[in-house]
């Protein structure tokens, strides 16, 4: 076990400590004792950067080496950026948390145990490269999720966003779980690293197409894609400081991380690029709309989140498109690749900061509701800017680094419509269209964000508290952020050489033998279409804030009514469980003789389907003996006997003809040479008829519910259906005789060996005496069960005619 | 060569016999009909197993005969006494 492996366990094992230390531990806040892992881990990383710029270390830990589960761990550039970001703003956001979350009136422990959790279970989804390992963190990330969304148990809302987070996630979680294993069946290896090798190989297999819609589908749920975006608004019942760190900075990224991996080897084909993008355009837009219908200041930043997110996969799916082409000095379709990552870092910085400030803001009024909120900026000027520089960069603006980014993307969406490859010049055009109106609404709801909070007249009345300005440990961890988002707006290649470039060749490997790649982010391009677009956006996006009030209505009336995903989510959980309980009630109805139904019905379509199939029929007579005039009068009397007890009308006619048909059968015994056999026939048939008796006495008459019988109900024609298909089964057997009977070795040996001359008895004392032992032990069960259930009666009740 | 022939005039008279019995048993008007007519089936399969065990040249059914005997008297004697007092094991009187 390496250190990196300690590293990824690190918080994991802290979380077990966790709950130690906050009872020994009352008087300092349990979060500062929790704080130096994620720095220390944060600073471990960091370290990383030179090695990882040039190769990738792994280091391996034998788990279940038989089955090829090993945890084993890579870092190269895209994971040493995903670890960079989980550790950083993990670090940030437990210093918040500080300060967000009292001391003395929440559960510290369970909030800081599920967190390190959390950090255990990313780092290692970030970090692993056995695709088992990486399911079981991935789980992991689900189930502490869950954890953290529900930390607020007792609201009815969180225990909401928490199932249906934990549903929805771990569904998308199982279907990957699928790919991996289909990828298993096509590569036998579970090593990322060796399947992504064997990429070109496996491309036409019948399973390639199904394996990458599966892990898609994971990705999708995980990263809140449309339609699997409706976890994450309601998981806003989370503490700010879970939202700030699961919801925008890390987890939701874990999807994209899965994509982003799966590039060099799915991207060959044009599914991946048309779904991936598609589905990413379509959350873009989708995301960027409801955003600014939405009055929850933490409602708006989870559609954001949805919006963003839909961005960046936009941009993995444009990035794919780069692998079919060879020459890379006019590879323009990769520098989409280096848009998604480098909007992924900074959705991270700016949108973290903003949910920071959203806390503060809640922290200090009372509310996250824009219609109560407005001019706070006097109160709270620190807060304020820090809300600007947030909002602005995830609206585009210069000089934060998302007007970067978004530059990028914008290049990309032109860029994508001169591909001449999956017919993508036909509706290509699409792409930018849309990204261009999802900027425009991005643009709307993060002036909404900024000015409707800070701006404006102040409501104190409106306000449950008395607003000011927030202590500086809340402010620092979201001031630390709104400086990095400017620092990096300013100095973009700060973070290109060192991070960016070594992600965008992890996902690109096609790029990692060529030097003269490198990262270059400028802020002047000339004019270019995307800085049309830009300016574009700036106007129609000043256009629509000011008319906000117009056409919001709209859409808050309008567009829930033809698509509510998340209705049809409550919906279909809803009918399932009542399909189950209608189902069940249907199928279950208590009665025995509807199970007996069932598997009469299932035994007669299970034999004589198999009889029909497998072409089993065969009556093959030559080999039967002669029919005497006893066995057909026998067998006449049988029958006779058997449809009097049928349609006998009293129960006493029925057991004397029942007792009739058991001596007859002894009569059987007897022509078939069979005398210890009558023998017992005919003993037991006597003992069960006086049983017969001893119970019929007290029961009712027969004819009290007497009905005539019918002759094509269900009863009749499945019994007519069970003899049918015992006799074919009986005659089609008969004649299928493979082997030579044993009993000759019986007839030998039977004095020879046992001394004895019944060779019945023999048999059954001494050839084969452990079933007759176990046929005893039967019969004194019974015999046992009989006397207890007699005389052990736990109720009170008393028959009046009780021995005792 | 007789007797073989005797005996399947035998068996198949004793069959009619129980058919008859059988009819007997499924419309007697009374139960005691019925019981009657069971024990007369038991008492022709005494004879109808005698004469099987003559016909096959066995003496491995006597045990056979005699335990129908027996059973069918324990038979009718149960039954008899369900018609008559409605229970065939008495409980022991506690006077």
């Amino acid at each position: 076990m390496s250190l990196l492996h300690l590293a990824i366990l690190l918080p994991f094992f802290a979380a077990l400590l966790i709950p130690l230390i906050y009872t020994w531990t009352k008087k300092i806040h349990t979060g500062w004792l929790v704080l130096p892992i994620p720095v220390i881990l944060f600073i471990y990383f960091l370290s990383y950067i030179p090695k990882t710029a040039y190769e990738a270390t792994t280091a391996s830990f034998n788990w279940i080496p038989r089955y090829g589960i090993n945890f084993t761990v890579v870092v190269d550039g895209l994971s040493l950026l995903f670890a960079l970001l989980i550790t950083g703003i993990g670090s940030l956001v437990v210093f918040y948390s500080i300060f967000y979350l009292g001391k003395n009136k929440e559960r510290l422990n369970n909030f800081y145990a599920f967190l390190m959790v959390f950090m255990t279970a990313m780092l290692g989804v970030v970090l692993s490269d056995n695709l088992i390992v990486l399911y079981l963190f991935w789980e992991l990330t689900s189930i502490s999720s869950f954890l953290l969304i529900g930390y607020w148990y007792h609201r009815e809302r969180s225990r909401y966003g928490a199932r249906k987070a934990m549903t929805i996630t771990v569904f998308g979680g199982l279907m990957m779980l699928g790919g991996f294993i289909l990828l298993h069946i096509m590569t036998d290896s579970y090593s990322l690293r060796e399947i992504l090798a064997a990429g070109p190989a496996i491309s036409n297999h019948a399973f390639f197409i199904p394996a990458m819609i599966l892990i898609l589908l994971g990705a999708f749920t995980k990263s809140a894609q449309v339609p699997f975006h409706i976890w994450l608004p309601d998981a806003m019942e989370a503490p700010t400081p879970v939202s700030a760190y699961l919801h925008s900075a890390t987890m939701v990224k874990a999807g994209l991380y899965i994509v982003a991996r799966f590039t060099p080897l799915f991207a060959v084909s044009g599914v991946w690029f048309t779904v991936v993008s598609v589905v990413g355009i379509i959350t873009l837009l989708w995301g960027s709309i409801n955003a600014t219908k939405k009055n929850d200041l933490k409602a708006i930043l989870a559609y954001s989140t949805i919006s963003q997110l839909g961005l960046i996969m936009t941009l993995l799916g444009i990035g794919a498109a780069s692998l079919h082409f060879d020459s890379l000095s006019n590879n323009l379709y990769a520098a989409a690749v280096v848009a998604a990552v480098f909007h992924l870092f900074n959705h991270a910085t700016f949108k973290g900061s903003l949910f920071m400030m959203v806390g503060i803001v809640d922290h200090e009024t009372g509310t996250r509701d824009i219609r109560r909120l407005g001019g706070l900026m006097r109160i709270m000027p620190v807060t304020a800017t820090i809300a600007f520089i947030g909002t602005f960069a995830m609206a585009g603006i210069p000089p934060f680094n998302g007007f970067l980014s978004k530059e990028m993307f914008f290049e990309s969406l032109v860029e994508i419509t001169h591909l001449n490859l999956w017919n993508v010049e036909t509706w290509g055009i699409l792409l930018p269209v849309i990204a261009w109106v999802a900027s425009v609404f991005t643009f709307v709801y993060s002036m909404i964000i900024f000015f409707k909070t800070f701006t404006g007249k102040i409501k104190p009345y409106l306000l449950p508290k008395k607003p000011h300005e927030a202590s500086l440990g809340l402010i620092l961890p979201p001031a630390i952020l709104a400086a990095l988002v400017v620092i990096i707006g300013f100095f973009p290649n700060l973070i290109a050489a060192p991070i960016l470039e070594p992600a965008v060749k992890a996902i690109l490997p096609t790029l990692s033998g060529a030097d003269d790649f490198s990262i270059h982010i400028g802020f002047w391009h000339g004019f270019t279409p995307a800085l049309l677009m830009t300016i574009g956006v700036v106007i129609v996006g000043i256009f629509l804030y000011k008319t906000h009030r117009f056409w919001k209505p709209f859409l808050t009336v309008k567009i829930p009514k033809w698509l509510r995903i998340g209705k049809a989510y409550d919906n279909s959980m809803f009918y399932m469980e009542q399909g189950a309980y209608r189902l069940t009630m249907y199928v279950m109805t208590g009665w025995l003789r509807t199970y007996l139904n069932y598997m009469l019905f299932s035994f007669i379509v299970l034999v004589l389907g198999t009889l029909v199939i497998t072409d089993s029929l065969n009556f093959d007579f030559s080999n039967l003996t002669q029919v005497t005039v006893v066995d057909g009068v026998l067998a006449a009397v049988i029958l006779v006997t058997l449809i009097g007890i049928v349609f006998s009308k009293s129960r006493i006619t029925s057991i004397i003809l029942l007792g009739a048909m058991g001596y007859t059968i002894s009569i059987f015994f007897v022509i078939a040479s069979a005398p210890d056999l009558a023998l017992t026939q005919l003993v037991i048939e006597t003992i069960s008829v006086v049983l017969y008796l001893l119970v019929f006495y007290h029961l009712p008459q027969f004819s009290n519910i007497e009905e005539k019988p019918k002759f094509l109900s269900v009863k009749t024609l499945l019994s007519i259906g069970v003899g049918i298909t015992i006799t074919l089964l009986a005659l089609s057997a008969y004649d299928t005789t493979f082997y030579e009977s044993i009993s000759q070795y019986y007839i030998d040996n039977v004095y020879k060996e046992a001394a004895g001359k019944n060779i019945v008895n023999v048999i059954l004392v001494d050839f084969r005496g452990f079933d007759t032992l176990f046929e005893t032990a039967v019969l004194a069960i019974a015999s046992i069960g009989i006397f207890a259930m007699i005389k052990l009666r736990l109720t009170k009740r008393r028959r009046k005619h009780e021995n005792e | 060569m007789i007797i073989k022939i005797a005996l399947s005039i035998g068996l198949l008279l004793y069959s009619i016999s129980t058919f008859l019995y059988l009819y007997r048993i499924l419309k007697g008007p009374t139960t005691s009909d019925k019981v009657i007519a069971l024990d007369s089936i038991g008492m022709n399969l005494v004879a109808i197993v005698a004469m099987l065990s003559m016909f096959y040249k066995t003496n491995a059914y006597l045990d056979v005969i005699l335990l129908i005997a027996l059973l069918a008297f324990i038979g009718t004697v149960s039954f008899s006494k369900f018609i008559e007092k409605g229970k065939v094991i008495d409980r022991e009187r506690d006077n």
